[in-house]
C-alpha cells in the first residue's frame, strides 16, 4: 500500500430548524444535528456502529421529501431544509413511539433499566398516556447467554445495536436477528452463550431492559447510584470507567468515554472484577505472626513490626539482604515511595516485572511508556506484525484495534506460539513453538535484511547462524517494509518469553529497518508508571542511573532474607510460582502487604498489612502509550485497609527516612514529577549470549485472561465463563500421537519438583513441542516457568 | 468479518457432492466476498439432501461450508418459510392463501384438505406422507388462482375435486 493524499472534506451548505450549518457531504443528518446540540430521539443509530436505520425513531421533516426521512440514514445535500420540530415530524416521531410501545411490556416497576432507559424517557416524550392497543403482547422466551449478561428478550424493540456490535466491534457474530416480522427476535446460535470478552458493552448499547448487567440485576436503582470517575488496571490501556456506588460500595462498573483509550468501551474483565472486592479473604485489618498464629493488631503495631523487620534485616546484613518485589498495577506514587524507601534503605533491590524471565537486555532498556505511539494510532496503521500476542485476552480493547485497523484494510501477521483465534484475518501466520520463536523472528530479520538492504547489526548475528528465510517470513517483511505506517507488536507472551531480550532485540532492529513503531503490550497496568518512578533494579526517578540491584529473578534465585511483597500472590503474580514459594519459605521474614490474605501468604508471610485497592484508594496511573490518568477515591475502604502511598508514608517515616512527610498525595506526585524528564522511551542494542536451541517440549504459560489479577481472579461471574476454563495441558496432534495420549485422559505434567495431574486436550492450533498450561490459574501453581522446558507424561 | 466458530468447524463433512456443487455453482455468481448471498441457495440445497428439511447441524455445515458464522445462517434459515427447520413429511403441500386465492375460495381448499388428511395447517400425516405448509404467502400465480405447490410444481385453478386428485396421486 502507498501513502494516499490526504483528501480534503468537501463541506455542504443545509438548514435544521433555521440555523444554517455547514457540514462535511455524505454525512448523515443526525451528526449534524449531534454536532449542533439538536436532539433527535433515536434508538437504533450509534455512532460507532454501521446505520440500520430500522428504529424509525429519528424521522425528521425534510423540504421538498413527500415523506418524513429517518435522520440517521439521509446524507445531507447543499441547500437542503431539515425541519425537527415540525408538526410533521413531530406527528411521525409520536406514531413509531406508539408502535414501538405496542410489544414492549409495562413493567417498568421491575425492569432493571428503570430509571435510565432510552424507551422510557423518549416515551415521556413522545408518547401517549393511554395505549389504545388492547389486543395481546407478544412473550419472546429468553435465553442464557452466560453470567455476564441477562436477557429479558420481551422487552427487545428490535433495534440491532447489540447485533451489530457482535458483528462489528467485538467481531464474534454471536448475536442474530431469527425470524420475521413480529416474531423477530433477538438470538444465538441454538444453546450457545455469548463468549466475547466485549460482551458487556451490549448492555450499554441497549436502549431498553432487553440486555442488563446479570450480576448487578435487582441489587439498586439507578438514581440511588452516585458516580464515581475511575480507572480499570487489569492490562494498560487505562480504560476509563464509572464506578457506580451506593453508600461507599461499588455497585456495578460502567464505560467512561475516552477516544484515546477505550473510546466508549469496556472489557468484560474491566466491568465484572469489582465484584471481587468483597471477597471473603479480604484483608481488613493489619496482622502479625506470632508464634506461627496470626494475630490482628493496630495499624501503629502493624507498621512498627513492618519497619523492625525491614530495619533489622538491613542493620544486621546490609541493604542487599532485601528484596522489594511489587505489583505491575499499582499506582505511580507507590512505586515512586517504594522505591524511595528501599534506596534510603540501601537496597537496590526492586522489581515489578513480576511475570518476566529474561532480564539479559536489562542495561538497554529505558522504557516508558512501553509504547512508541499512541494507542489510538493502532486504528490507521496500514500493517502489524504481533508477535507473541493473544491480543485479544492480553488487553482487549488493543485488540479491538487491531481489528478496526483489519477492518479498514491493514494485513495483519502474527508470529505467535499458539494459532489463536483472533477476530481479524491473518495475512501471514508463523506458529512455532516457544523454544523456535527467536529463530522464526531472526529468519524474519534476514528476510527485512534482504527486503531494504540493510545490514543486520554483530550483536544479533549469535541468532541468525543456519537460519534462512522461507516464503512466509519474506511475506511478513513485505508487508511491514511495503506499508507507509506499520506497526510491531510485542505481546505479553513475548515479554514473558524465557528468550525475551531476543525477540525484543530482533525486534528493535526489525522495526527500525522497516521503518515501523515498536510497541511492548507489558503485563500489568501501570508498568510505565512503575518505570517513570523507578520500581526498577539499577533505574531511578525518570529512567536515572541507580546503583544496580537484582532482579526479580535473581531475587528469587538467591533469596533475600527479607521480602517486602507489594499486592502480590507469589503463587499467582510470579513467572515461576514454584520458585517464588521455595524463596519466600527459605527467607527470615516476609513482610506483605496486600488487599487479600490467601492461605497461601499467610503461610509465608510474617506481616499483613492491609492495602485498599484502586476503586477504594487514589493515584496517578500511566497507560501504555504514556498518557496519565489521575484517578480518585470511588469507594469507602474495606475495614481498615489503607491507600498503598499511606501505607508507605508512615512506613518511611518509621524507618526515620528523609522524603516520607507528604501531606496529601499531590504531594507525592509533585515530587515524583519534579524526577521525571522527557527522556522518552529507549531500547538500545544489547549484546546477548546465543540464543540455546530448544528442549523437546517447552510451556506456552499465557496468563490466562481472567486470572490477570487478583481482584479479577476473585469475581465469581468471571470465573463462570468460557475463559475461566483452563483446567487441561494442550497438546499438538502430534506431540499427543507421539506419547500415546487420546483426548481427556490424565496426564502428569511436570517443571522441575512442581507437578500435576491435568486432562489432555488436543489443539490443532498447536505446533509440534509446545505444550499449552496457562499461568496464574489455580491448577497450574504448583508449576515452574511460565516458558520453558516442561515434561508431560501418562498419569 | 467473519468469526472463525470453533464449534461448527468440519461440519461441512455433512454435505454430500451434489449439494457442495449446487452451493459452489452459486458463490461462483457474487464477488468472493460476498459469499453471504449464497446462504439462500446453500440452506435450500441442504434442505434437499435432508429430505426436506434443515437441522442445527445441516444449517452449521452450511455455514462452515461457506466459512461464515453460523449465526448468519440461523437467521435466513429462521426468516424464510421455504426454509424448514423441522422433520417434515415426503411430500411438501403449500395452498397459497393470498388475496387472490383467498377471494376464489383458498379457505374452503384449505378445510377440505384439513379434513381429508385429518391435519392442521402446519402439521405432517401420521403416514409422514404429506406436510401442510403453514399460511403460505402468494407464490406468484393469481392468474390461475386458487393455487398450490406441491414439492415445486405449481397446480393452478383448483377445486376439491383437482385437489383430492393430486394429493391421491402422490406416493
Amino acid at each position: 500500500m502507498s501513502t494516499q493524499p490526504e483528501k480534503a472534506v468537501e463541506m455542504v451548505n443545509i438548514e435544521i430548524d433555521g440555523r444554517a450549518m455547514e457540514v462535511p457531504k455524505n454525512s448523515m443528518i443526525i451528526e449534524a444535528t449531534d454536532k449542533a446540540g439538536i436532539s433527535i430521539p433515536r434508538f437504533c443509530y450509534h455512532e460507532k456502529l454501521s446505520i440500520s436505520a430500522n428504529c424509525r425513531m429519528c424521522l425528521v421533516d425534510i423540504e421538498k421529501s413527500p415523506k418524513p426521512m429517518p435522520a440517521c440514514a439521509t446524507p445531507v445535500m447543499e441547500g437542503m431544509k431539515v425541519y425537527t420540530q415540525s408538526r410533521r415530524a413531530i406527528d411521525a416521531q409520536h406514531g413509531v413511539m406508539e408502535f414501538l410501545l405496542i410489544n414492549h411490556p409495562l413493567d417498568c416497576p421491575i425492569c432493571d433499566q428503570g430509571g435510565e432507559c432510552e424507551l422510557q424517557d423518549l416515551a415521556m416524550g413522545y408518547g401517549r398516556s393511554v395505549s389504545r392497543f388492547s389486543e395481546r403482547k407478544r412473550v419472546v422466551k429468553d435465553h442464557n447467554i452466560g453470567s455476564l449478561v441477562q436477557t429479558d428478550l420481551t422487552r427487545c424493540i428490535q433495534c440491532t445495536r447489540c447485533v451489530r456490535f457482535m458483528d462489528e466491534i467485538a467481531g464474534t457474530n454471536e448475536l442474530g436477528l431469527m425470524g420475521r416480522g413480529d416474531r423477530m427476535e433477538i438470538g444465538t446460535c441454538l444453546s450457545q452463550g455469548v463468549d466475547s470478552e466485549l460482551s458487556g458493552n451490549v448492555i450499554d448499547l441497549c436502549p431498553v431492559g432487553a440486555l442488563t448487567n446479570k450480576p448487578f440485576r435487582f441489587s439498586a436503582r439507578a438514581w440511588e447510584l452516585i458516580a464515581r470517575p475511575s480507572l480499570a488496571v487489569h492490562d494498560g490501556v487505562g480504560s476509563n470507567l464509572w464506578y457506580h456506588t451506593r453508600s461507599g460500595s461499588v455497585m456495578r462498573a460502567v464505560p467512561r468515554d475516552c477516544e484515546s483509550a477505550n473510546e466508549t468501551w469496556l472489557t468484560d474483565r474491566d466491568r465484572y472484577s469489582h465484584f471481587g472486592l468483597n471477597s471473603e479473604d479480604r484483608l481488613l485489618e493489619p496482622m502479625v505472626k506470632v508464634d506461627g498464629r496470626w494475630a490482628s493488631v493496630t495499624w501503629d503495631e502493624g507498621i512498627k513490626a513492618a519497619s523492625r523487620a525491614l530495619r533489622e534485616t538491613v542493620t544486621a546484613h546490609g541493604g542487599a539482604s532485601l528484596g522489594v518485589l511489587m505489583s505491575p498495577s499499582v499506582s505511580t506514587e507507590e512505586y515512586f515511595l517504594a522505591q524511595r524507601m528501599a534506596r534510603g534503605l540501601d537496597c537496590p533491590n526492586i522489581d515489578h516485572r513480576l511475570r518476566e524471565q529474561d532480564f539479559s537486555d536489562d542495561a538497554a532498556r529505558r522504557q516508558a511508556p512501553a509504547f512508541q505511539s499512541p494507542m489510538a494510532a493502532i486504528d490507521d496503521r496500514d500493517a502489524i506484525l504481533l508477535v507473541g500476542s493473544n491480543i485479544r485476552h492480553e488487553a482487549p480493547i488493543l485488540g479491538q484495534r487491531v481489528r478496526k485497523a483489519w477492518r479498514k484494510g491493514a494485513s495483519v501477521a502474527a508470529l505467535n506460539p499458539v494459532d489463536w483465534n483472533f477476530h481479524f484475518s491473518l495475512a501471514n501466520k508463523i506458529i512455532s513453538a516457544p523454544q523456535n520463536m527467536v529463530g522464526e523472528l531472526a529468519a524474519i530479520a534476514r528476510a527485512v535484511a534482504t527486503a531494504t538492504g540493510k545490514e543486520i547489526p554483530a550483536s544479533l548475528q549469535a541468532a541468525l547462524v543456519g537460519i534462512q528465510p522461507d516464503e512466509s517470513h519474506k511475506a511478513i517483511a513485505d508487508m511491514l517494509n511495503g506499508g507507509s505506517n506499520g506497526m510491531l507488536i510485542l505481546g505479553q507472551v513475548a515479554m514473558a518469553h524465557h528468550q525475551a531480550s531476543w525477540l525484543r532485540q530482533l525486534s528493535r532492529w526489525i522495526a527500525e529497518a522497516s521503518g515501523v513503531v515498536l510497541n511492548m503490550v507489558t503485563n500489568g497496568g501501570n508498568t510505565t508508571g512503575a518505570a517513570l518512578a523507578g520500581a526498577l533494579p539499577g533505574q531511578g526517578v525518570g529512567g536515572s542511573e541507580a546503583e544496580q540491584g537484582l532482579n526479580v529473578r535473581e531475587m528469587l534465585a538467591t533469596p533475600a532474607r527479607t521480602f517486602l511483597l507489594w499486592d502480590i500472590e507469589p503463587e499467582f503474580d510470579m513467572a515461576n510460582p514454584a520458585m517464588a514459594k521455595a524463596a519466600l519459605a527459605t527467607a527470615e521474614t516476609v513482610v506483605a502487604v496486600s488487599s487479600y490474605a490467601s492461605d497461601n501468604l499467610k503461610a509465608c508471610a510474617d506481616v499483613l498489612l492491609p492495602l485498599a485497592p484502586l476503586a477504594e484508594s487514589e493515584g496517578r496511573y500511566y497507560a501504555y502509550d504514556g498518557q496519565s490518568f489521575d484517578v480518585e477515591r470511588s469507594a469507602r475502604a474495606a475495614g481498615q485497609s489503607k491507600p498503598g502511598w499511606r501505607i508507605l508514608r508512615r512506613l518511611g517515616a518509621e524507618l526515620e527516612l528523609d522524603g516520607f512527610s507528604q501531606v496529601d498525595i499531590s504531594g507525592v506526585l509533585e515530587e515524583l514529577r519534579a524526577g521525571i524528564g522527557d527522556e522518552g522511551s529507549t531500547l538500545a542494542e544489547a549484546e546477548l549470549a546465543a540464543p540455546g536451541s530448544g528442549d523437546d517440549l517447552h510451556r506456552v504459560g499465557e496468563v490466562a485472561m481472567y486470572s490477570a489479577d487478583a481482584l479479577c481472579r476473585r469475581s465469581e461471574y468471571l470465573q463462570q465463563t468460557v475463559h475461566a476454563d483452563n483446567a487441561f495441558v494442550g497438546l499438538s496432534p502430534d506431540d499427543a500421537g507421539r506419547k500415546g495420549l487420546v483426548e481427556g485422559s490424565d496426564v502428569k505434567v511436570s517443571q522441575g519438583e512442581g507437578r500435576v495431574i491435568l486432562p489432555v486436550r488436543i489443539f490443532n492450533e498447536l505446533p509440534a513441542g509446545a505444550v499449552w498450561v496457562k499461568s496464574a490459574t489455580s491448577v497450574s501453581n504448583e508449576l515452574g516457568d511460565s516458558f520453558g522446558p516442561i515434561n508431560v507424561e501418562a498419569a | 468479518m467473519s468469526h472463525k466458530a470453533d464449534f461448527i468447524a468440519g461440519k461441512k463433512g455433512l454435505l454430500n457432492g451434489e449439494t457442495r456443487a449446487t452451493i459452489d455453482h452459486w458463490t461462483a455468481k457474487f464477488p468472493p466476498e460476498h459469499k453471504r448471498s449464497a446462504l439462500i441457495q446453500g440452506l435450500l440445497a441442504a434442505q434437499e439432501q435432508n429430505g426436506g428439511w434443515v437441522s442445527k447441524d445441516m444449517i452449521e455445515a452450511v455455514a462452515d461450508y461457506l466459512d461464515l458464522p453460523p449465526v448468519w445462517a440461523y437467521e435466513v434459515a429462521s426468516f424464510y418459510s421455504m426454509i424448514d427447520q423441522k422433520p417434515v413429511g415426503k411430500h411438501k403441500v403449500n395452498i397459497c392463501t393470498n388475496i387472490s386465492c383467498w377471494l376464489n375460495g383458498a379457505e374452503d381448499l384449505v378445510s377440505h384438505v384439513e379434513n381429508k388428511l385429518g391435519i392442521r395447517l402446519g402439521e405432517t400425516t401420521e403416514d409422514e406422507r404429506i406436510t401442510l405448509v403453514v399460511e403460505e404467502e402468494c407464490l406468484a400465480a393469481c392468474c390461475g388462482a386458487p393455487m398450490m405447490v406441491v414439492d415445486g410444481h405449481y397446480h393452478e385453478n383448483l377445486d376439491t375435486d383437482k385437489i383430492d386428485e393430486i394429493l391421491d396421486g402422490l406416493d
